[in-house]
């Protein structure tokens, strides 16, 4: 076995990676024209937590949720999603994997020319749940979010909160175990943020593991959950039920 | 895969020709056009192979026998001519055949004769399936006893034989370069209308889709246009074809000599070649494309 080999598939030191939501020990990347976007980063999340990952642009928030949605292979360390090794994880082993997580973006990336309910449907479709489960849990996760009725419109004649109440039932409707917001407030207003973060909330509470990335100090100083701060692409600080330790 | 996936991969494959109308015009009319060029050149070399083909089986090799050879080693030679793979067909035209023949020709001058000044002159008409196996055929007959003399046009085989081969080279020359152009057009056209919806590829692999739940309705979609935009230029074609053949031999008296293809003669081939070509791109152009914007 080569060096680089050995190297990023290193036997795990601590506990049992499988144990946790998410599991990185002395996960570094560096970009292909050498900048470092994260460095010795070690994050453990259990399932049901509930973790804020704030930071400055550029601080390399972006980059540990594409390392997380395996988007980017972390250079070296330790990488355990789910019970999945994202260091040895093959190509055709992805959609399962991703299967095992709900992911919401700022820009919620809807099927535009797709209704509501094709929208939360399609991620019951990829898992090939048959026409009756999805006539039966799509509205069951649309009345949840509080969309049941408007399942036939179309994204843009939504507003943005109800938007990214699309992108949360599609998220959620496999039941996932962990679920990844990525700014999931950014575009929206304070009343729809404080809606989306109760939702999340919510979800949280029946057990769903939730990481949300921000920079939004507001947002987390009232939510009085686990907060990781990252700075030039480092772990600074990871407060239990902690506000918002703005470093600068 | 279970049926209802793909039942759905198929039923969005064709929601996907409807419902991004501008890629499909576009590929459909790019596909078209270029498979309608594509077909212009292919009638015509089956057209120019065919004509210079029918002048090639009207050039024969006569045959002539020495003086008071006996008619059962004329027929002997005949069957040793019938069985050469080079020839059609022959014909035995007898001394008074020929002279028959002749003297129609002549009219009243032929009553000047008292015999058949053509008394040596019963020969084989000799048809061949390639004139450019003339020399070999004529070597050969050469080497027969009983042979006399053997008429035959090198000119006109070697002109012709060799028109043929520059028309091969010529049209297979234009058709390759016209398939190259197209594929890289219908490509260029495919290439585009998927980068648009690069997004919906990415939201896609997000939520946990396989490689080959994203790809499939888009190659499906991809055969579809390639489907419609071969079949178009087909009709075109074989209306263009039907009405141009008769117009020129209607109309171009001079050009009498010049016989076309029936349609189906041409068409039996050029159908599926056309769609071979245009679901053929399709799916490569779709599955290539796709493939690049998998990598999430």
């Amino acid at each position: 076995m080569s060096e680089t080999k050995k190297k990023r598939t290193r036997e795990v030191k601590g506990d049992d990676p499988s144990k946790y939501a998410i599991y990185l020990e002395d996960v570094c990347k560096t970009f292909s024209d050498g900048v470092p976007a994260l460095s010795n980063i070690d994050l453990k999340v259990k399932p049901g937590e509930f973790v804020f990952i704030v930071g400055v642009s550029g601080a390399g928030k972006s980059t540990l949720i594409k390392l997380l949605l395996h988007e980017l292979k972390a250079d070296s360390g330790v990488a355990y999603v789910n019970g999945y090794n994202l260091m040895t994880l093959k190509h055709n082993k992805i959609p399962k994997f991703r299967r095992s997580l709900g992911v919401v973006f700022q820009d919620f990336r809807l099927l535009k020319d797709r209704s509501v309910y094709e929208n939360v449907a399609f991620a019951q479709r990829i898992v090939e749940k048959s026409e009756r489960e999805i006539r039966r849990n799509v509205p069951s996760m649309l009345s949840i979010v509080g969309l049941a009725g408007k399942y036939k419109a179309k994204p843009k004649q939504l507003a943005g909160g109800e938007q990214q109440r699309v992108a949360l039932a599609r998220a959620l409707v496999n039941q996932p175990k962990l679920l990844l917001a990525d700014e999931p407030t950014g575009n929206l207003d304070p009343y729809n943020t404080e809606e989306i973060m109760k939702l999340l909330d919510t979800i949280n509470s029946n057990g769903t593991t939730v990481v949300v990335v921000t920079h939004n100090d507001k947002l987390v100083n009232d939510m009085r959950k686990r907060v990781v701060t990252i700075k030039q692409g480092t772990i600074v600080s990871d407060a239990e039920e902690g506000g918002y330790v703005d470093e600068d | 895969m279970k049926i209802r996936t793909f039942l759905y991969t198929i039923k969005q494959g064709i929601i996907g020709v409807f419902k991004n109308k501008w890629f499909t015009v576009a590929t459909v009319a790019t596909i078209a056009a270029c498979l309608f060029v594509f077909g212009i050149f292919f009638a015509l070399a089956f057209n120019v192979e065919y004509i210079i083909k029918t002048a090639e089986e009207n050039v024969s090799v006569t045959v002539f026998f020495d003086e008071g050879l006996s008619q059962e080693r004329i027929d002997e030679i005949g069957e040793m001519i019938g069985r050469r793979a080079e020839v059609t067909r022959y014909e035995y035209i007898s001394a008074e055949e020929a002279w028959e023949s002749f003297s129609e020709q002549l009219g009243e001058y032929a009553q000047g004769f008292s015999e058949n000044p053509l008394a040596n002159s019963s020969n084989y008409q000799i048809y061949l399936k390639d004139v450019s196996k003339q020399a070999q055929l004529v070597h050969y007959l050469e080497g027969i006893e009983g042979v006399r003399k053997i008429n035959k046009s090198d000119f006109t085989a070697d002109t012709l034989s060799g028109i043929n081969l520059i028309l091969i080279y010529v049209f297979s020359g234009m058709i390759i370069v016209l398939f190259a152009v197209s594929i890289f057009l219908i490509n260029n056209t495919v290439t585009m209308g998927i980068s648009v919806r690069k997004e919906e590829i990415t939201i896609m692999k997000y939520v946990g889709a396989t490689d080959f739940f994203v790809r499939a309705p888009f190659v499906f979609e991809g055969m579809i246009i390639g489907a419609i935009g071969s079949i178009i230029p087909i009709g075109a074609l074989y209306y263009l074809y039907l009405l141009g053949s008769k117009f020129l031999e209607e109309e171009f008296e001079i050009l009498s000599f010049l016989t076309f293809l029936p349609p189906m003669e041409i068409f039996k081939y050029l159908i599926p070649v056309s769609v071979l070509i245009g679901v053929g791109i399709g799916f490569l152009g779709s599955f290539f494309t796709v493939h690049k914007h998998l990598k999430v």
